[in-house]
């Protein structure tokens, strides 16, 4: 079951993870080679002294407090949920060779941590810092080989070629309109919160359900001009009026019964009823 | 100056003789009760799809030639399409009040369908399909079950990509029709799906012409039947009963209400045209048979069927290696056939289940068929459930409640919600009776007091 997506401005702590986390945390210390670490209020472990840059050291601390229930020490992976300390049992794929671009991804848009391993990945309030998703990101992407966070430049797209193949490629799961909706198994979710790099992210990792496209599938410059479509999703031409939310016949179907009502309302104005 | 008014209309009745019969028009009464304008609103949304599609028609291409799109809108240009979707979007986006005819046609169609669903209601909750009407009824029926085909041609002429969306589903169904379904398709298609260039045409002479003709005929032969048994009405007091019927004339009752109504539908349709956006097709882009888009939906009124689609468990009928009746004919052949078969069949269903075979001018209350009431109940609860299925999809977006959670618990709730509904208002059209009857007693009471304190009054007795 998932949630809908929070906006990050939200600012309220997620009780379900905080306990768990900061069991944890205890259990962990040791791991920690004698670094101290706190739980902040919404779960996270972090050393008490941070350094100012984000450095691998950092990351490595940060992911072995708050990742390495799922993805391992080392970030091998955990093939079969196992309860380990602190009650969770968690199971997660192994990072080697992810690179930068899928813990930038994840991170960056609250995707993880994830507070059940069977809860779909989402869109929800941040809860690291920007110094330490830079520091997780070295460190994931240090693990092994892996792909960079990828530069897209959307201005350089043609906003007709992109409406083109995202119908041929992505519309059948986000909707034309990118409104995003349901397919069997999760949900999928609306595009228009994304910026370029999340979505050029997104296209190549194919998270959750989501198939990726290397580059044979989708170039880069298809892939800009993708993403000029999307961004112009946020505001697409509604010349007809009230948009209704892009969703087509069921919210108009429901506009259309209204109106009937509407106009059944005013027959009762103008014939005559029983108390009459 | 009277003989500019007399003489005109003199020369008129002298070449015509219609004098009689327009007298007899004139003073044709309606019976006062606001339930009996419903199918008004629908017969004005008709008049408003008439007059807006006809301007339509005047710029439509019905042909699914390639073609490639230059025109203003960014996101569809050097896009290769078909005449029939250009048309529709160069109506939408360049031609002068193209945009608000079309929303206004497309918003008319759905509160024409929605119109006819409750004025079905109203026909169906006080009894008004009983002997001598039951041709008006099943002429009704047969324009609701019409219309819907009309719509469902003019959703899918557009070439846009819902209506090819849809129309892979329509032929999907007609295949799936045992033995002819087949032949069926390639007859009616002209080819496999997605058709050849004469389907278009098809599709295209039945929704502006031929269809629009058999409904315009249809709504003439309901009325007819309508003024040749007169209206039924309500009992509202002594002055109503099976033989005398108590209303206002044409003129000048009935005639300037009606006119009003067709003013307010008519405003109240383009209103919707100008203000709300209906099927913005510019948004979906054109059809191409490998393309789709998430949620693609049929208009509401063909929403029951991609329900009963959904809902119906998979299996199809094999007989050998030879599939007899594939699944989607269940879904979307016999469930509405059925629907059509029981709503036409009621009339004689009821006859025979109360022995009543009388005439029936008088109206029921629908307390007073309790058994009626409560089955029109259930059998709408029934249909409308399936129809909220048909959007599990956004139920799911809205709720959270996974799909497959729905599918089961629609698939319960599909029988029991209707038997629970047909229990509580059968009981509840009991009560209501049976509050009217001690209203009645304690009325009776009352005027028999007043009598005895009169009489009091008048021998000039002592009065308590």
């Amino acid at each position: 079951m998932s949630r809908p997506a929070q906006s990050p401005s939200r600012r309220r702590a997620r009780p379900l993870g905080a306990g768990r986390l900061l069991a944890m945390a205890i259990a962990l210390v040791p791991v920690g080679a004698g670094v101290a670490l706190a739980a902040s209020q919404n779960g996270i472990v972090r050393p008490t002294y941070e350094p100012p840059k984000p450095t691998v050291a950092l990351g490595e601390e940060l992911f072995n407090a708050n990742c390495a229930s799922c993805h391992g020490i080392g970030g091998t992976g955990i093939e079969h949920p196992r309860a380990t300390a602190g009650d969770i049992s968690g199971a997660g794929p192994s990072l080697k060779g992810v690179g930068a671009m899928a813990a930038d991804f994840y991170l960056r848009n609250g995707f993880m941590p994830l507070e059940n391993i069977h809860t779909q990945p989402g869109r929800r309030r941040v809860l690291f810092t920007r110094k330490e998703i830079a520091a997780l990101t070295a460190y994931v992407a240090a693990l092994g080989n892996g792909p960079g966070v990828p530069h897209p430049q959307p201005g350089g797209g043609d906003i007709s070629e992109g409406f083109k193949a995202f119908t041929e490629d992505c519309a059948g799961c986000h909707q034309s309109v990118a409104r995003g909706g349901y397919v069997t198994g999760a949900r999928v979710p609306p595009l228009q919160k994304l910026g370029p790099t999340e979505i050029a992210e997104a296209v190549r990792i194919g998270p959750y359900l989501m198939p990726r496209f290397t580059s044979h599938q989708i170039s880069d410059p298809q892939l800009n001009s993708i993403i000029r479509y999307v961004q112009w999703t946020n505001r697409p031409d509604n010349r007809g009026g009230w948009s209704i939310g892009n969703l087509g016949p069921i919210p108009e179907g429901l506009i259309a019964w209204l109106a009937a009502i509407v106009l059944g309302a005013l027959c009762l104005a103008l014939g005559k009823r029983f108390s009459a | 100056m009277s003989d500019r008014i007399a003489d005109p209309v003199r020369f008129i009745d002298e070449r015509t003789a219609a004098a009689p019969a327009i007298k007899k028009a004139l003073r044709y009464l309606f019976p006062d009760h606001w339930s009996f304008l419903l199918g008004e609103i629908a017969l004005y949304a008709f008049i408003v799809l008439i007059a807006t599609g006809t301007y339509l028609a005047l710029f439509f291409e019905p042909s699914v030639a390639k073609t490639v799109y230059h025109g203003s809108y960014a996101p569809l240009r050097g896009r290769e399409m078909s005449e029939a979707y250009k048309s529709v979007l160069e109506i939408s986006l360049t031609y002068k009040a193209g945009l608000l005819i079309r929303q206004t046609h497309h918003w008319a169609a759905d509160v024409f369908m929605a119109s006819i669903v409750l004025h079905l209601m109203r026909v169906f909750f006080t009894g008004a399909f009983r002997k001598p009407r039951e041709l008006t009824y099943l002429i009704g029926l047969l324009l609701l079950f019409t219309s819907l085909l009309e719509g469902y041609l003019g959703y899918s002429l557009v070439d846009d990509l819902l209506s090819g969306i849809g129309l892979a589903i329509g032929y999907g169904v007609l295949l799936s029709l045992p033995f002819v379904g087949g032949p069926l398709g390639i007859l009616i298609f002209g080819s496999t799906f997605p058709g050849k260039g004469v389907f278009e045409s098809r599709m295209y002479i039945a929704h502006v012409f031929l269809i629009p003709a058999l409904l315009a005929t249809l709504i003439g032969l309901h009325l007819a039947l309508v003024a040749a048994r007169h209206h039924t009405q309500f009992r509202r007091d002594r002055r109503h009963t099976q033989r005398r019927l108590v209303g206002v004339p044409m003129f000048p009752g009935q005639a300037p209400r009606s006119l009003a109504l067709l003013l307010i539908v008519a405003a109240v349709l383009f209103l919707l045209g100008g203000l709300v956006q209906i099927n913005p097709i510019w948004q979906w882009g054109p059809f191409e048979p490998w393309l789709a888009t998430n949620g693609a939906q049929p208009d509401w009124y063909l929403g029951w069927l991609i329900g009963a689609l959904r809902l119906m468990p998979s299996f199809d009928v094999v007989v050998g290696h030879y599939t007899l009746i594939p699944n989607p004919f269940w879904g979307g052949v016999a469930f509405p056939l059925l629907v059509l078969f029981v709503l036409g069949a009621f009339p004689w269903i009821e006859r025979r289940l109360t022995g009543d075979r009388s005439s029936h001018n008088l109206l029921d209350r629908p307390r007073d068929a309790p058994n009626r009431t409560a089955f029109g109940v259930a059998f709408l609860t029934w249909v409308f459930l399936v129809f909220v299925f048909g959007a599990s999809d956004r139920v799911y977006v809205l709720f959270g409640l996974s799909y497959e959670t729905l599918l089961t618990a629609f698939r319960v709730a599909i029988w029991v919600v209707p038997a629970l509904a047909f229990l509580v208002v059968r009981r509840l059209c009991l009560q209501l009776q049976h509050a009217d009857r001690i209203e009645e007693r304690r009325e009776e009471a009352e005027q028999e007091a007043e009598r005895e304190h009169a009489e009091r009054v008048r021998r000039r007795e002592p009065v308590l």
